[in-house]
């Protein structure tokens, strides 16, 4: 395997994707990372130099709204599937507290 | 503003050391609706009461963009002489956080709306700007000194307007030029700062220094980008917890960032005014550093005078005040050039400024990996800007600072100072020149502005954005002032009523029965009376005490419960004395 | 009559001849689910009740004439990935396990509004992260065809429901060949529409830029039926010509379109039906010689090149050629499915809805927490990846690689379609496995999508058709992938694929009348 993830970079993208795993887990993610990335490097048989990345597969654009208000109050709506609210907002442990 | 001084000058450091400033400059766009959903953008509403699936970040819920969002991002890239990108996007920036509902904020990273752009703000020729600083007392007693002598300040702007004529032949294009003299931005707005500039501008006539003793800078705008605003987060002390309300999520903003062209905060203040009045002229925001409607992240790195290479920089947050920001310039200065004395490196971050603390905080966490993962936004298309876009925003182009100064020149007898004074706020702008379509006397009008409502304006801590009497009611009481029908301190006490409420002055005047006496004969009881009265005072004028008259009008005055006219009344003692 | 026979069409029409009713079609659907949905599992939710009482309502219109249409009356199950308005949407996963939207997906309510009623909501890989079915966090659907078997994945349970006979027709999503390969697995018709067809709102996003809802049914006249349906606009384009918007199509420029999905094109040219010709006549098909290299099944092959030789015979001009880059495919795919994905998933959080751990002391920590234990393996897999081949330093080496990757691919099939009206090939190299095998070996499954793949990276419209059965009975599928806009010449050489094999007693191998 030519990628070799490291327990560093697992952490590290744990961080960015908050996601935790667990040993076994862990381990797991490093081998199949390593297999993908292996397999994505594939790509770089293609030169594509001069090539313009495509993100947009059509030529589609200025797709607008105009700036006019539309509904109303919503919010009991919004908060229905809230796990927790109070004082119709949604609730959160405390963001300073670390 | 004192502690602007410690930018400059070294306090006690072993080397010589440069400032260098580049802002990120947040502006809320003045839209009726969010950028990428139809939801209100009003203040005040209950919380979350202007959300809906897609500023919530609901699943499945999709951004489509407010035309009007690109029309005010363009304009302003116009007005800042930018470079407008013709075929732009939209990318993601990625970060967990409760006020960001998707948990990724739509911004633009790799195109921009606009680029390269410039303004253009005076700062002093020969010391460093931020150490010429009046204090308070200097300050207060300039403003007097301005509203009694009229006859030096026309002066003053006689320097003014040739120094504006010399720079004016410099400027290449009509609109680069109309930015160029839109000049002294530090002038204006915020009442303090209205104050401060008076004071200046006053100080500096006081010591002979004419505005040629002031140098234009150019202040480079690196980029423009839109991008959503994201929500309120409340501190919920009997839970302890966070509430969100993301009634602000998906408010419009634009990014305005500039190249590290500033050298101490003065040139940052200057920058700040200079931004805020061109986007105000706009309509583009109303552009409230208190409320939040522009907010001001200052990226600070020191170096050796005279050194090329830039130091490491760090990103201070949480100003919301000019004041705030000079404070956190010289805390942030002073704390990098002792890290550097001790022998330590200034490390790259972004910090928190607590202005009643006076200190940053670093805004560190191993949870934060400070990596957005930006990539072009997949659901919405990219913007493409036509020649007939640009035609079009630039025909709707608003008769900018410098054009209205010439224009006011030309069409009106008012003092060149006073014209500074108006055309440095948009509103007041809009509010004299409606006045005087309304058939008041453009001297008059300038007067009130520029001695009542400042004054009301500097008391209740106000903008002059924030003025809300009407042109109508303004010219109402002029007219009642003028047709003597009320006497002046009659008038300035309607005139404070209308600033607070915006009351309509005829109906007040009738309704508290003001009008002025006019009936000559009952004046003329009157004065007898009260000159019958006071015997003392009497003598003492026939003895040359001309103080004494002034005794006299005011208790004429008592007795006609203010409905009299102290000139008439003068004129009638005298003649009866 | 037996109702269950009938296709969704066939349905519409008793039901509006007034020899069955919307009730009848929807007693005889919850019928069929009461005898194999405990064996099967196609569905995450079911509301019998209301589909009964909704079924009784829309046959009142009917009735009253206020519902004309071909699927007035119809029942349909909904992929579980799109928001259906106080009913459970859950992904299949624990994280939606108790979401209950507050709005109705577009393509969904396209459907309600011509009468379909619903039966319920289909499994599916958890966030359509896999083609399986297996990821789902409410266990495995069952082919219908062999319960040994995979239905294949991500629509399983919509392309399960509609071979059981538990509903007539079913929404699915594609991103990788999402509809299309359980189709072909369970031995029904699938189709993805160009991209930007059918709007995305409601539609939980997986990959933003390749996802497009489309059918899966029994017949290709239900599927041109249906996607005429769900493509529908509203009133975005009203006013302006039908010229105007062919011209403004054919630029791909700008106009109004659906105001909550700024990707919808708002097309006019879909009156799909109006294609359903039995007739193949000098049309110019490519069978792309490097779908037949390493891996692919030989009974699928000859299946599908079978196909290819009928059409042939009935004058469309048939020929191989070469499309290149086919295996850069799914690493693209992979590397900007994951990275967009990463993203699309940042908003299950536990704040807004969805689950949240329990006890949390911070706000990392119930990030965290919330997510580890809310997503499953693919899903965090994925997730990964994603972000990774997003972050910095590697953004430019992977994910501006395979989006370059993907611009040369699109390239490759502009270049087949100035010659060819369509593309004929498998949708899969192996017909649909064995339960538990896949996901041992995430890689082998990853490879299965190779044929399906490429037609979301560029944007093109492809159908999956039933071309005969391998030796243990499992469904084959043919593909056939258009230019984009060009859904009307695939569906017109599907239908007549169609009809040619029904009246052809060889390749008549039974996949419809398989159960």
């Amino acid at each position: 395997m030519a990628n070799i993830i490291s327990d560093e970079i697992i952490e590290y993208v744990g961080i960015l994707a908050k996601l935790e795993l667990s040993g076994e887990e862990r381990e797991q993610a490093k081998a199949d990372m390593g297999r993908m990335l292996d397999y994505i490097d594939k790509l770089n048989e293609l030169d594509t130099d001069g090539v313009e990345p495509m993100s947009h597969v059509f030529p589609v654009q200025n797709v607008f709204r105009e700036d006019v208000v539309t509904g109303g109050d919503e919010s009991e709506k919004m908060l229905q599937n809230a796990p927790a609210r109070k004082d119709g907002m949604f609730a959160v442990p405390n963001v300073m507290s670390h | 503003m004192a502690m602007e001084k410690g930018v400059q000058m070294n306090q006690g450091f072993h080397k010589e050391y440069e400032t260098v400033i580049g802002l990120e400059v947040h502006v809320e766009l003045a839209t009726a609706t969010k950028i990428f959903c139809g939801c209100s953008t009003a203040f005040g509403g209950r919380p979350n009461s202007h959300t809906c699936p897609v500023c919530t970040g609901m699943p499945g819920s999709l951004p489509v963009l407010n035309r009007k969002v690109l029309e005010h991002a363009v304009a302003v890239g116009l007005a800042t002489n930018c470079q407008i990108t013709r075929y732009c996007k939209f990318d993601r920036k990625n970060y967990f956080y409760p006020d960001n509902p998707q948990n990724y904020q739509i911004s633009q990273l790799y195109l921009p709306i606009c680029r390269e752009g410039y303004v253009e703000i005076e700062v002093d020729a020969e010391e460093p700007a931020g150490s010429s600083g009046t204090s308070a007392e200097e300050r207060s007693e300039a403003v007097e000194d301005r509203r009694a002598s009229a006859e030096e300040r026309s002066e003053a702007a006689e320097d003014r307007r040739a120094s504006v004529e010399e720079r004016s032949e410099a400027v290449e294009d009509r609109r680069a030029s109309a930015e160029e003299r839109g000049e002294a931005a530090e002038d204006r707005e915020s009442s303090t700062e209205e104050m401060q500039a008076a004071g200046e501008a006053e100080a500096s006539k006081r010591s002979g220094l004419s505005n040629a003793d002031r140098q234009k800078k150019r202040i480079g705008i690196h980029e423009i980008h839109m991008e959503e605003d994201a929500g309120k987060l409340i501190h919920d002390d009997w839970e302890d917890c966070t509430l969100v309300d993301y009634n602000r999520s998906g408010v419009p903003l634009i990014e305005i960032v500039s190249e590290p062209d500033m050298r101490n905060a003065q040139e940052v203040i200057a920058y700040l005014e200079k931004l805020r009045l061109i986007i105000q002229y706009l309509g583009a925001s109303d552009c409230k550093l208190q409320e939040g409607s522009m907010r001001a992240d200052v990226n600070l790195s020191v170096r050796e005078a005279g050194s090329q290479k830039l130091g490491t920089r760090t990103e201070m947050k949480n100003l919301n005040s000019f004041h705030a920001i000079a404070r956190a310039i010289e805390g942030e200065r002073n704390r990098q050039i002792d890290l550097l004395e001790s022998g330590q490196a200034v490390v790259q971050e972004t910090r928190r400024w607590d202005d009643a603390k006076g200190v940053s905080y670093a805004m560190r966490s191993k949870e934060d990996a400070q990596d957005y993962r930006y990539f072009p936004d997949p659901d919405l298309p990219p913007v493409c800007i036509d020649d007939g876009f640009l035609a079009e925003i630039r025909s709707r182009q608003p008769e900018f600072r410098t054009e209205k100064q010439a224009r006011y020149k030309a069409e009106y007898d008012i003092p060149d100072y006073d014209i500074e004074i108006i055309t440095g706020s948009k509103h007041m702008a809009d509010l004299f020149e409606a006045t005087v379509a309304l058939g008041s006397q453009p001297k008059k009008v300038s007067n009130w502005l520029m001695v009542e409502t400042l004054r009301l304006l500097k008391e209740r801590e106000l903008d002059p954005e924030d003025i809300r009497f009407s042109p109508r009611n303004l010219a109402k009481l002029i007219a009642l002032a003028e047709g003597r029908e009320i006497n002046s301190t009659v008038a300035k006490e309607i005139f404070e009523l209308m600033f607070d409420n915006d009351i309509d002055p005829e109906r007040y005047v009738e309704e508290h029965g003001l009008k002025m006496v006019n009936d000559t004969d009952a004046l003329r009881r009157t004065v007898e009376e009260v000159i019958a009265a006071n015997p003392k005072s009497v003598q003492d004028y026939r003895n040359g005490k001309d103080r004494a008259i002034g005794f006299l009008v005011g208790q004429t005055m008592k007795a006609m419960k203010g409905k009299a006219d102290p000139v008439s009344v003068d004129k009638l003692l005298r003649e009866l004395l | 009559m037996d109702i269950l026979s009938l296709s969704a069409v066939e349905l519409g029409t008793a039901i509006r001849e007034g020899r069955t009713t919307a009730v009848e079609a929807m007693q005889a659907v919850l019928g069929r689910i009461e005898e194999s949905e405990d064996a099967l599992r196609c569905y995450i939710t079911i509301d019998r009740e209301k589909a009964l009482e909704q079924a009784g309502q829309v046959q009142k219109r009917i009735e009253a004439g206020e519902l004309t249409g071909p699927l007035a009356g119809v029942p349909v199950a909904i992929k579980d990935n799109l928001c259906t308005e106080g009913m459970l949407t859950t992904c299949a996963s624990r994280m939606l396990g108790n979401f209950v939207p507050t709005y109705t997906a577009e393509a969904v309510r396209n459907l309600e509004e011509a009468g379909a009623v619903i039966v319920g909501k289909t499994n599916m890989d958890e966030f359509a992260f896999g083609s399986t079915t297996e990821t789902s966090a409410y266990g495995p659907t069952r082919n219908p065809r062999n319960p040994e078997h995979v239905p294949g994945g991500s629509s399983g349970g919509s392309a399960a429901a509609v071979a059981a006979g538990e509903c007539f027709f079913a929404l699915g999503s594609d991103t990788g060949g999402s509809i299309r390969q359980p189709a072909c697995h369970c031995g029904v018709v699938g189709m993805k529409p160009t991209y930007g067809t059918v709007s995305r709102f409601g539609l939980v996003a997986y990959g933003s830029s390749l996802d497009q809802v489309g059918p899966l049914c029994r017949t290709v006249e239900d599927c041109a039926v249906i996607l005429e349906a769900i493509a529908a606009g509203g009133d975005s384009l009203s006013g302006s010509s039908r010229e105007e918007t062919q011209k403004v199509q054919a630029a791909c420029g700008s106009a109004a379109r659906n105001p909550r999905d700024s990707t919808y094109l708002g097309r006019e040219d879909i009156d799909f039906a109006s294609s359903l010709k039995k007739d193949v006549q000098g049309m110019r098909i490519g069978i792309p010689r490097d779908y037949f290299g390493e891996g692919i099944d030989r009974e699928v092959a000859e299946a599908v090149r079978g196909a290819g030789a009928l059409l042939r015979e009935n004058g469309a001009l048939v020929e191989e050629f070469d499309l290149n880059l086919v295996e850069y495919a799914i690493p693209a795919y992979y590397t900007i499915a994951a990275a967009e994905a990463s993203s699309n998933l940042e908003r299950f959080d536990g704040i807004k809805y969805g689950y949240r751990a329990k006890d949390p002391q911070e706000l990392h920590q119930m990030y965290k927490k919330t997510r580890s234990e809310g997503f499953g393996t693919e899903v965090k897999r994925r997730i990964m990846l994603g972000s990774f081949v997003l972050s910095s330093g590697y953004y430019d080496a992977y994910y501006l690689k395979a989006l370059r990757v993907k611009a040369m691919i699109k390239k490759a099939f502009d270049r087949a379609f100035a010659q060819y009206d369509c593309i004929l090939g498998p949708v899969a190299p192996t017909t649909a496995p064995r339960l538990g095998e896949s996901l041992s070996n995430p890689m082998k499954m990853y490879l299965g999508d190779i044929y399906t793949i490429s037609v979301n990276l560029a944007g093109l419209p492809a159908i999956s058709v039933p071309c005969g059965t391998d030796g243990k009975g499992l469904p084959i599928g043919l593909q056939l992938i258009g230019d984009c806009f060009q859904e009307k010449k695939i569906l017109q050489a599907a239908y007549a694929y169609e009809q040619l094999r029904k009246a052809g007693p060889e390749q008549n191998a039974g996949t419809k009348e398989g159960r």
